[in-house]
């Protein structure tokens, strides 16, 4: 998945897309644009695949069609999700192929400002540095632009 | 259409087609009168319709053809202008052929359109002379041309004519040709009622077009099975009965939709007499081609996959299987060789039968050539039946030297075919006659889309392996396993049979840890690319018909799972690629002949310590007699009715050859019953000779290791013991043998140099 998309430059895409669907990961707030998600569900049943990357939970059947689910907590590099919790599936369509990503809770679509964008404050390190492109300063809230292409790249 | 030829057919749809580009073609050439591009398109154009029609003998046809090439490459290469009035006899000319088409189309021939004065239209434009008589001719007696020829403005003047009668053309332009064969197909057509013409009848599609809609089916029929399952525990007849028709449908569907792939193999047929011919005159024979079963359809994808290893059995055949005709002379056969081609549907798949009446093979030879190399044993080959020898020629090792060329006639690429054909699910398999011929035979499913598959649990988890790849299932029971399961320097191997099977545990090379901890232990053996191995699983489920997904990338990259489907229940389950599960758990090929040799040498020392397995039958009067498994090549039942008589001998005829039959009841002295309709048969095979044994009854398989024994001695005995709580007589295989052939060891004398005890002790 090395994509054409990744060498654009972060602002053009952000100022293309204005909506963001939001979601809840590990206490913050994440967003992908809008026009990648397809659907959005309840849990499903996994099928894990032994030896596959870490970030792989597993495989689900989205009516007829297997579709690889990526555990974001996991692929951002935060710890597992608690017990007795379940995940919610956000399957987003790439290039053709769809891809689910596991997380805590679905929120709302947010219609974000250009003008609100920041890169990613240097202290953040690690993986989560190269899937966060950066954070739009909502009210109260920091919403962290998620590079889906990245993200699915497991 | 059903007097059409498919040639014409084709013929006919492409040149419809091809004319709807040649009338736009030629009114935008108008505007931009110097466009090469154009010119050499329509040029091209006619130019195959010209080719064509010769070649199908469409003579009149071909007359306007050529004519217009002629005028369309002086136009080409500059020599001529394009006029207007040129642009009008080029589109006179290709409504000509329009309507020579619709002749062909409707009677099968060119009727009685009359072509000369487009010709002569044609020339006189090309000369620039102004329209002769014959034109104008035309033109007055043409109905629906409302304008003398020359002066038609280029925008198609003829569209508007009324042609009711026009009966199979596609766009119903009128041929202003004076004798245009409507009138005349007109009550033809009448007769055909609601035929539709050809370019009508077929259309073409996208082929994704076709996989997506194949897709679809392919969800709906699981969808189908899901409901279908659900509906099954459901008490109301209304549901039960839509479920059963929503079963029907879907099946229907799921046919149709496969049978818009489908294909004739003829289409990868055609080019084989071409082949055959060329070759056979470059060998130096002479063969004829024969093919049954043209009309056989299969999967276009699949058509395409089977068409070089088709290819390079027919090239075998007529190379190394046909012998030459002064050879096939000697050997009393006629100087032509015949190679055979026939193709049917079998159950669920199309099998598709390369035959010669050549030379054969020898798998005498054939299994010399292994030992040789390594590939078996000597004690395996003696085990082998003759037809299991045989298939040794798809042994990757079996094909690399020329030398077997010339050993066997055969070889060079088989794996590599055989590779080629399991690679779309299908298998491959030889039976050949040394001086009668060779048959290759290819099983190739319907599609690959739908498998059947084998699934098993392992670790909680449900993986689906494609049947084709599984030979058998082998399940032992606690208190068995703990015997059966040996190791061989730190590998667990199985003996299945008298042969060592590598085993692998799916949760080691899945990294699992299995859930089954009551011992028990389920094998499936598998077969990939000519090496068997055991793969050990929790459970075995079931059997079941499975779409095939894709997987995603990441998942393709960990190189275990070929695929991914959706079971019955709607849950996901991954498909094990069986060829890269053995080539990751099975070490090298040398290593494991190694492996072999050091089993082989166990195994003997097993014998030794009189740890065989013994057959245990029935002969009658109560008797029992126990034949060492080693000595048994398989277990047949033979009508009576087949068996036959050479002399004072019963034989009767087995997989080609003639098999001796000795009755155990009478060489043994004991009284059975009268003879039955069913014969069982025990044959036992060594160096390409088989003898029948025939028993009563077959009782059991047992381990001789628990056997008490006796002297006691009589005719045609070894001794006796006691074998599952009973007095079991030990059958002297090799006296039974020579009895019914006494010429058996004659030929191997080296191998039993022991003379009757060796026949026990051979591994």
């Amino acid at each position: 998945m090395s994509a054409p998309t990744d060498t654009r430059p972060k602002d053009e895409v952000l100022a293309l897309g204005g909506q963001l669907a939001t979601f809840w990961l590990d206490g913050d707030l994440y967003g992908v644009e809008v026009a990648h998600v397809q659907e959005v569900l309840r849990s499903q049943s996994l099928t894990r695949v032994p030896l596959a990357p870490a970030a792989v939970a597993g495989l689900i059947n989205l009516r007829g069609q297997v579709v690889t689910a990526i555990e974001l907590r996991e692929r951002l590099g935060r710890p597992p999700r608690p017990e007795g919790t379940d995940a919610v599936v956000i399957v987003v369509r790439l290039r053709g192929e769809a891809v689910s990503l596991l997380v805590d809770a679905i929120a709302d679509v947010v219609d974000v400002d250009p003008a609100d964008f920041e890169a990613p404050p240097d202290t953040l390190d690690g993986t989560a540095r190269d899937l966060i492109r950066g954070a739009f300063k909502l009210d109260g809230q920091l919403l962290l632009a998620l590079d889906v292409h990245k993200a699915v790249s497991a | 259409m059903d007097g059409l030829d498919d040639i014409v057919e084709e013929f006919l749809v492409e040149s419809h087609e091809n004319l709807d580009q040649l009338d736009t073609d030629l009114v935008a050439l108008e505007q931009e009168p110097n466009s090469r591009e154009r010119l050499s398109s329509i040029f091209r154009t006619i130019h195959t319709i010209k080719g064509t029609s010769g070649f199908l003998a469409f003579n009149r046809l071909e007359e306007v053809a050529h004519v217009g090439e002629n005028m369309l490459s002086r136009l080409r290469d500059g020599a001529l202008d394009l006029t207007p009035a040129r642009t009008s006899v080029l589109l006179r000319m290709v409504d000509t052929v329009r309507s020579l088409l619709a002749s062909i189309e409707a009677s099968g021939g060119e009727g009685n359109v009359d072509v000369s004065d487009v010709v002569a239209a044609i020339s006189a434009a090309m000369e620039d002379r102004p329209a002769e008589s014959p034109v104008e001719a035309a033109v007055v007696e043409a109905p629906v041309v409302q304008a003398p020829v020359a002066e038609v403005p280029a925008e198609e003047p003829v569209v508007e004519a009324p042609v009711a009668e026009t009966p199979a053309m596609p766009a119903p332009r009128p041929a202003p040709a004076a004798e245009t064969p409507e009138a005349e197909s007109a009550p033809a057509a009448a007769d055909a009622g609601a035929r539709r013409a050809v370019a009508d009848s077929t259309i073409r599609v996208d082929v994704d077009l076709l996989d997506e809609l194949m897709l679809l089916v392919g969800e709906l029929v699981l969808t189908r099975n899901q409901i279908v399952q659900y509906v099954g525990r459901s008490n109301d007849t209304d549901l039960v009965r839509a479920s059963q028709r929503l079963n029907l449908i879907a099946s229907e569907l799921q046919e149709g939709v496969m049978k818009t792939r489908m294909q004739p193999i003829d289409h990868i047929w055609s080019k084989l007499p071409r082949v055959v011919r060329d070759l056979g005159i470059q060998c130096g024979k002479s063969v004829r081609l024969e093919m049954e079963g043209k009309d056989t359809e299969l999967d276009k994808t699949l058509l395409e996959a089977v068409k070089d290893p088709l290819t390079h059995l027919v090239r075998n055949s007529v190379d190394h299987g046909i012998e030459t005709p002064d050879r096939r002379r000697e050997a009393g056969k006629p100087a032509e060789g015949v190679l055979t081609l026939r193709a049917k549907h079998e159950s669920g798949q199309v099998v598709v039968e390369v035959a010669d009446d050549g030379a054969g093979i020898d798998p005498a030879r054939i299994g010399a050539k292994a030992v040789e190399r390594g590939l078996v044993t000597d004690a395996q080959l003696a085990r082998m039946s003759p037809t299991d020898v045989l298939q040794m020629i798809f042994l990757p090792g079996f094909s690399t030297a020329a030398a077997v060329t010339n050993v066997s006639g055969r070889g060079v690429g088989m794996d590599v075919v055989k590779t080629n054909i399991e690679s779309i699910g299908g298998t491959i398999e030889v039976e050949s006659v040394a001086g009668t011929g060779t048959v290759c035979r290819l099983r190739i499913p319907l599609t690959l889309a739908i498998v059947p598959a084998l699934t098993v649990e392992c670790a909680g988890d449900r993986y689906a392996i494609p049947q084709i790849s599984l030979q058998e299932l082998v399940s032992l029971d606690a208190e068995k396993a703990a015997n059966a399961v040996e190791e061989v320097g730190g590998a667990p191997v199985y003996r299945l049979r008298g042969e060592l099977l590598p085993l692998v545990r799916l949760t080691d090379v899945l990294g699992l840890t299995s859930d089954r901890h009551d011992g028990h232990v389920v094998i499936a053996v598998l077969r990939s690319e000519g090496r068997r191995f055991g793969l050990v699983v929790d459970r075995v489920i079931n059997t079941e018909e499975i779409v095939v997904k894709a997987v995603g990338g990441q998942l393709k990259a960990i190189g275990l799972y070929s695929g991914a489907t959706v079971l019955g229940d709607g849950t996901v389950a991954l498909i094990l690629d069986v060829q890269a599960l053995a080539r990751r758990a099975l070490r090298t090929e040398s290593a494991e002949r190694q492996e072999a040799r050091v089993a082989a040498a166990v195994a003997a020392a097993d014998t030794e310590s009189q740890r065989e397995r013994m057959l245990l039958a029935a002969i009658g009067g109560g008797r029992r007699v126990a034949i060492p498994l080693d000595t048994v090549t398989r277990l047949e039942q033979v009508r009576l009715e087949n068996v036959e008589r050479v002399g004072n001998r019963e034989v009767v005829q087995y997989r080609g050859a003639i098999l001796p039959i000795v009755r155990l009841d009478r060489h043994l002295g004991a009284y059975g019953e009268a003879d039955r309709d069913v014969l069982e048969v025990i044959v036992y095979s060594d160096h390409g000779r088989s003898v029948a044994i025939v028993v009563e009854e077959i009782l059991d398989i047992v381990d001789g290791e628990a056997a008490i024994r006796s002297d006691i001695e009589d005719m045609g005995l070894l001794g006796s013991a006691v074998l599952g709580d009973k007095v079991t007589e030990l059958l002297d295989v090799r006296a039974a043998i020579l009895a019914a052939d006494p010429a058996f060891y004659s030929t191997t004398t080296t191998s039993t140099p022991h003379g009757v005890a060796a026949s026990l002790l051979e591994v």
